[in-house]
């Protein structure tokens, strides 16, 4: 079988255009070299919706944040992500910098960001965060900012996609591709795929990609950013909070997350190593050192966890979104800060150009746009919570304590379009081993769940697919093993 | 939905709940042990070493043994008790709500609660270590539970951090499964947890500890592949160019243990800065009819420590049923207990000035390793009421002093009482 559209990479990118293209008849298929999808760049995303001020005025990403960000609305209806918008704060500490964000607010308005305002009066800002520093002079408010939980979104995204038609290859690592007769030809280590158009949305391996089809006009340079976690009860803000921009990033932003934690971070550091997702002591250093700038109260003994990801970050410092010169290759590269708030208007382009391309676009009869929402155990109300009791019993065994997960919720994430099928896929999914335990109580469940339900012995369970096992083997093995040698020896 | 009414409900079915609600049965009172386990037991269960019950049975039991004991006792006196129930929520008037998968959501009205629900261990991420997130890094308590109940192996070769009494004792069960241990790391200059368990399960397998040392890097992208280890100085930062790099497939983390009271703050009690909830003389928390045993008010190093605590939580909320519930006395203006020099903290946080004659029970921990020392009560007049000799005084280990105040003579419009743990003057004190 050919399909019509091949899309490789199954982060928030390819999966957005995936979800898109759903919507016509034509046969797509999204290949992705991880186990699960969300797992690169994706992952480790601050979940931050720009209103769309940061970005310069002569680059294509401004304008795609700015579109982007008005796409959330509808699509939240539709797909049923955590999304919300709660207004974004740059924070001026000197008053030299006040000018600064009135040319921010000047511009931005004129793009057509909403409500952006700069507030000068000390306690209004103050009272919207008391949080922030006693320092500050005035911050430049975009109510349009919100935040999004990045792989929640890619599920959704994914899932509602599936459900329309669209195939999803997991751990199909691509190795080479080749083009002859308008059609292309992706080989992976498990079997080779044919498609007429070919998109390539790798993420921080797209300039590779792209080499494979000959291709070498840009280059991607990972960028890695840490992150410290902390605790729900620790400390909540109300707003996302900026540092004034530098030259590399936005800066280290301390932020709430849908679920109520708060988390510093990133900084910025170029690295070589695409998989390079380890954090450095003087990076977390940064990080607490820059949080504390913007608030000098955060509470350091109440950090859950740090953690890294990387940025795709392209030569051109502009997202690469190209109808190449191969016919039917599509490049969606480097597509940095802020690509998951234009991730929307990003499917838009990759349609516009499929359209120019000659692909018929014609809307399934069938096309369903709604991801119903994930249920969800805390979102019950106490009669309702019963009721699903009562229906399967399986909602009433909780797996996780920290985050109170039922066991239904796990199965749910395992058997959806597109599911869970390790330990970190279904803490991506539905949360448990996400809370304060960070998984001491609810890990032996949840592979307990996996092994059940994959029908796979508990040693094939892994955290985040090949190599990655929990377990090793059953308790004696290696003591029994040991004996067995000790006894052929003799 | 299914509705209850009783007199005492425990939340907790480990080694804390059980010893309170048999206490409460023996007074002829109805209790109900919530339990969100699928067993009674608690954590006992997976400490199947010995050394427990020598304070309790005067004799030496494994962790399964001991707690067998009191589930025994349970089922004899007809102890209700519901499995693999989660609390979700406890109401100001105690009325608590669990869910379990057999009767769906259940509603519980209760005279007295009992908070019996254990505690967590400390995670990775609130001790940042930097390096990949690869697969091979658990807890002690974990490993633990994996080897011990779950029958299966996390991996080949280990580095512990952390010299917590988990840490020391999953590392001698693991070198009898023929895994290697390669050392246990602690970041202190001494053991973290208990002598007895440094000698019995490292020094006599041979397993190295070594102190003033920390993990500092992890390495490996899918699996541990070894961990770097570095000198800390007395401020704990890194001394640079004491790394060492030890090869291991699994980093196990015994860095301590927290109260688990996510519980007790929804309540609406208040919690102390060491984690578990503000309790007067009578384990009572700041919440009227509800009590708070075990780990989840304070990390014990001993469960038939955590046994006895129990008893005295149960027999008080006996008392308040019987005494106190339904007649509105008023609490009575309160002393609070202070953790002064060298002592990590203290309970009771608080004690009810109307209970002096009684004896109260203070345990505390201190906050490093000393020799030669003095424990001293002072009320907020820095007069003293109270010393006692000691020769020395490890963290690992929680002390225990029985008090009746009222022997003291204290001045009765004190206000609070410091305990401190200090330097024995050369003079020589003629109690103890």
């Amino acid at each position: 079988m050919i399909y019509d559209v091949i899309i490789i990479g199954g982060g928030v990118t390819g999966c957005s255009i995936a979800r898109t293209l759903s919507k016509y008849d034509l046969n797509i298929c999204v290949i992705e070299k991880e186990a699960e999808i969300a797992s690169g760049t994706t992952k480790a995303n601050s979940g931050v919706v720009h209103a769309g001020y940061a970005a310069q005025r002569e680059y294509i990403k401004r304008y795609l944040c700015i579109k982007g960000n008005k796409l959330y609305t509808q699509a939240v209806k539709e797909l049923n992500f955590p999304f919300e918008r709660i207004g974004s704060f740059v924070v001026a500490l000197e008053d030299n910098q006040i000018k600064e964000l009135e040319e921010e607010r000047k511009k931005g308005t004129e793009d057509g960001i909403p409500g952006l305002e700069l507030i000068l009066d000390k306690k209004k800002i103050k009272d919207m965060e008391p949080n922030l520093t006693d320092d500050v002079v005035g911050v430049l408010h975009a109510p349009s900012a919100g935040l999004v939980s990045p792989y929640e979104l890619t599920f959704a995204l994914a899932e509602n996609a599936a459900t329309n038609g669209v195939k999803f290859l997991r751990n199909h690592e691509v190795v080479k591709i080749k083009h002859q007769e308008y059609t292309f030809t992706v080989r992976t280590y498990q079997g080779e795929f044919q498609a007429s158009n070919l998109i390539n949305a790798a993420g921080l391996h797209a300039a590779r990609i792209s080499k494979m089809l000959g291709l070498d006009y840009f280059s991607i340079m990972p960028r890695k950013g840490e992150y410290v976690l902390f605790d729900r009860n620790a400390i909540h803000l109300n707003k996302i909070l900026f540092p004034m921009p530098t030259r590399v990033s936005k800066g280290i932003l301390v932020c709430p997350t849908l679920h109520g934690n708060t988390f510093a971070g990133p900084n910025a550091q170029n690295i070589t190593d695409r998989e390079d997702i380890s954090t450095t002591t003087a990076g977390l250093k940064d990080i607490l050192d820059g949080g504390r700038n913007l608030v000098p109260n955060l509470p350091l003994r109440s950090s859950i966890r740090n953690f890294a990801g990387l940025r795709a970050v392209p030569d051109t410092y502009d997202f690469i979104i190209d109808n190449t010169d191969i016919y039917g290759f599509i490049n969606v590269a480097g597509i940095l800060s802020p690509g998951l708030t234009a991730t929307f208007a990003i499917a838009e382009k990759v349609i516009e150009f499929l359209e120019l391309l000659g692909v018929e676009l014609n809307v399934r009869d069938d096309y369903n746009p709604i991801r119903p929402k994930p249920e969800r155990f805390k979102d019950f109300n106490k009669e309702d919570l019963d009721k699903k009791i009562q229906e399967d019993p399986r909602w009433g065994r909780i797996i996780c304590r920290c985050e109170t997960i039922p066991e239904m919720e796990i199965i749910n994430a395992i058997h959806a379009p597109v599911g869970a099928n390790t330990v970190d896929g279904i803490k991506f999914r539905c949360r448990p081993g996400m809370g304060r335990c960070q998984g001491g109580f609810c890990r032996p469940r949840v592979i307990e769940i996996l092994s059940r339900e994959l029908k796979k012995p508990y040693e094939e369970i892994t955290k985040r697919g090949e190599d990655t096992n929990i377990l090793i083997g059953r308790t004696k093995d290696i003591a029994l093993k040991e004996i067995s040698r000790g006894v052929s020896k003799e | 939905m299914n509705k209850y009414s009783v007199d005492v409900t425990v939340i907790g079915g480990g080694s804390a709940g059980l010893a309170a609600a048999i206490i409460v049965k023996k007074a002829n009172l109805n209790v109900l042990i919530l339990e969100r386990d699928k067993e009674l037991g608690g954590i006992t269960l997976q400490c199947i070493h010995n050394g427990f019950g020598l304070h309790e049975f005067k004799e030496e039991l494994t962790g399964p043994e001991y707690v067998q004991r009191f589930i025994n006792q349970a089922v004899e006196l007809d102890i209700a008790y519901k499995l693999d129930t989660m609390v979700i929520e406890i109401t100001s008037d105690k009325v608590i709500y669990a869910v379990n998968n057999k009767e769906g959501l259940i509603e519980i009205k209760t005279k007295a609660i009992i908070l019996a629900m254990g505690c967590r261990e400390k995670t990775r991420g609130a001790i940042n270590i930097p390096g990949f997130r690869p697969a091979g890094i658990y807890t002690a308590g974990q490993a633990q539970r994996f080897v011990n109940i779950e029958g299966y192996l996390p991996g080949r070769s280990y580095v512990i951090l952390g010299s917590g009494d988990i840490g020391m004792i999953i590392a001698r069960r693991l070198t009898w499964e023929g895994c290697q241990v390669k050392a246990v790391v602690e970041i202190q200059p001494y053991v973290s947890g208990l002598i007895r368990n440094e000698v019995q399960c490292l020094e006599d397998y041979g397993i190295p500890l070594i102190t003033s040392y920390t993990v500092t890097k992890i390495h490996g992208k899918d699996r541990v592949q070894g961990v770097t280890i570095s000198k800390v100085d007395r401020n704990f930062d890194r001394v640079i160019g004491s790394e060492k790099f030890i090869e291991c497939d699994t980093l196990l983390l015994s860095v301590g243990l927290i109260p688990e009271n996510e519980l007790t703050r929804e309540a609406g009690a208040e919690i102390s800065e060491m984690g578990g909830p503000v309790v007067d003389n009578n384990l009572e928390t700041t919440i009227e009819g509800v009590f708070a045993c075990g780990n989840v008010l304070q990390v014990h190093d001993l469960v038939d420590l955590v046994t006895a605590e129990a008893k005295r939580a149960g027999l008080n909320a006996v008392d308040y049923i019987k005494n106190r519930y339904d007649k509105k006395i008023e609490r009575k203006e309160i002393i609070k207990c202070i953790a002064g020099e060298n002592v990590n903290y203290v309970k009771p946080d608080l004690i009810n000035r109307s209970d002096l004659s009684k004896d109260v029970i203070f345990t505390f921990r201190v906050k490093r390793p000393d020799r030669r020392l003095l424990i001293q009560f002072k009320d907020d007049k820095n007069r003293i009421i109270y010393k006692r000799k000691r020769s020395y005084v490890i963290p690992s280990e929680m002390l225990e002093i029985k008090l009746n105040l009222n022997e003291f003579n204290i001045d009765s419009n004190i206000k609070s009482i410091e305990i401190e743990v200090i330097p024995r003057p050369e003079v020589l004190i003629e109690e103890d």
